[in-house]
């Protein structure tokens, strides 16, 4: 699961997709993801990373990180 | 090897004179303003801006610093003879170098004519007859097969009753769709009858029905060298629709699958020109042309926006200039359109009403 290369974030949480001129805002912990999801980490590393900095029940990060991760499919930013 | 122009400019200045159509800049707007701003922009050349207008108060008349003067035309069902006779007498004036019209229904009058007006010094950068009427949408779906171009399935249809097998062809919803404009989609039977009536009461006979495309709209931008080179191709998407169907807001896009399509449809028609292709994306990214405009779109300054001003690069090669195929833009690139109340006067407004002048 990769962002697609030419989406372009910024980090103020702005996501803007060239290819079909879509623009979304997310909240620090999406912009957080996002840029994990630049540098290509897989999900078991997004949620160990996120996990280790903020007090959040893993479970509950898991389920939220696929909800996440299921939209930004949809909004075809990820690869 | 580069023509002379005939004529320097009106008064032995090196202003290249530059006749214009479409200064209707309002809520459904023709191109022209669009036009002329992308020209005035190139530090390539000068030039001195000729409106042609139909109707005394199109905005464009008006923008002073968009054109230098405007004189009316007749409308396109006087016929070439009389257009002809007009653009002479205003030639004799402003010794036009070009003209570049930008109306749908004006374009068969100014194609008829490019021989003519070439005679006596006039030169045009538009398609030839052939590749005009190929794109026409009662022709579109044939065009496209013979080219592998993805058209959607459609059927011209003459009377209400065959829209029973329209239907039973194309399946519901469809799209039913005038001669000349308008679209509606009809889910049943009897709304495809109650479209059909009211385009027929609107633009005659006869009617499109057309295969419905679920998807993303897509405007692509692209000119053509004549020769099968595509010089410039925007792909845009509107990000605000007004009820007219029209962009209100547009956006550059970054998809080669877009600029491919309209390579392609440059290539195999060897369009001359500017144009706009009408795209519908569906969720598979499946592109299909829904309709294509034999000129430049009104949101056309967002190519020179974005760094690839076609209407400049069509004068440039409309003036026997060779001019390169750009490679680069600016995606991302937003326009956003606005109403102005242009104040004028009466006397303005009078001298063009009364003289067909302004």
């Amino acid at each position: 699961m990769r962002l697609k290369k030419n989406i372009a974030t910024s980090e103020e949480g702005f996501i803007f997709n060239p290819g079909t001129g879509d623009s979304f805002s997310t909240n620090e912990i999406g912009t957080e993801i996002i840029a994990l999801l630049k540098d290509e980490k897989p999900q078991g590393k997004i949620i160990e990373s996120i996990c280790a900095k903020y007090d959040v029940d893993q479970n509950q990060f898991e389920k939220d990180l696929d909800d996440y991760l299921s939209q930004l499919k949809d909004y075809t930013i990820l690869e | 090897m580069e023509k002379q122009l005939k004529y320097a400019g009106k008064s032995g200045s090196k202003k290249i004179v530059i006749a214009v159509t479409a200064l209707n800049a309002i809520d459904s707007p023709g191109p022209g303003v669009a036009v002329i701003r992308a020209i005035r922009e190139c530090p390539d050349f000068e030039v001195r801006i000729i409106g042609l207008a139909y109707e005394s108060l199109e905005p464009g008349l008006y923008m002073h610093d968009i054109v230098d003067k405007t004189y009316q035309i007749p409308y396109p069902s006087s016929g070439t003879d009389t257009l002809m006779g007009r653009l002479i007498h205003i030639h004799e004036i402003e010794h036009i170098d070009l003209i570049i019209p930008n109306f749908d229904a004006e374009l068969f009058n100014f194609i008829k004519l490019r021989d003519q007006l070439n005679d006596v010094g006039i030169r045009t950068f538009l398609p030839e007859l052939a590749q005009f009427e190929a794109r026409d949408k009662i022709k579109l779906y044939e065009f496209g097969k013979k080219h592998g171009l993805t058209i959607p399935r459609d059927k011209i249809i003459h009377q209400v009753k065959d829209l029973t097998e329209a239907g039973e062809k194309i399946g519901y919803p469809m799209v039913v769709k005038g001669k000349f404009y308008d679209a509606i989609v009809a889910n049943t039977l009897e709304q495809a009858q109650k479209a059909f009536y009211k385009i027929q009461a609107k633009w005659g006979l006869p009617i499109i029905v057309q295969e419905f495309i679920n998807g993303t709209e897509i405007n692509v931008a692209a000119l053509g060298d004549g020769e099968g080179n595509a010089i410039s191709v925007i792909p845009m998407r509107k990000l605000y629709i007004t009820d007219k169907g029209k962009a209100w807001a547009g956006i550059t896009l970054d998809d080669v699958s877009f600029i491919e399509l309209a390579r392609k449809f440059v290539k195999v028609t060897k369009w001359r020109g500017g144009c706009e292709l009408e795209i519908m994306q569906t969720a598979d990214g499946k592109p299909y042309i829904m309709e294509v405009n034999p000129r430049f779109p009104a949101w056309i300054y967002l190519t020179a926006a974005a760094g690839q001003n076609q209407p400049a690069a069509l004068v440039k090669m409309a003036l026997g200039k060779k001019v390169e195929p750009f490679t680069d833009y600016e995606v991302g690139k937003i326009f956003v359109r606005y109403a102005w109340d242009l104040i004028t006067d009466i006397r303005e407004f009078q001298k063009i009403s009364g003289t067909g002048e302004l």
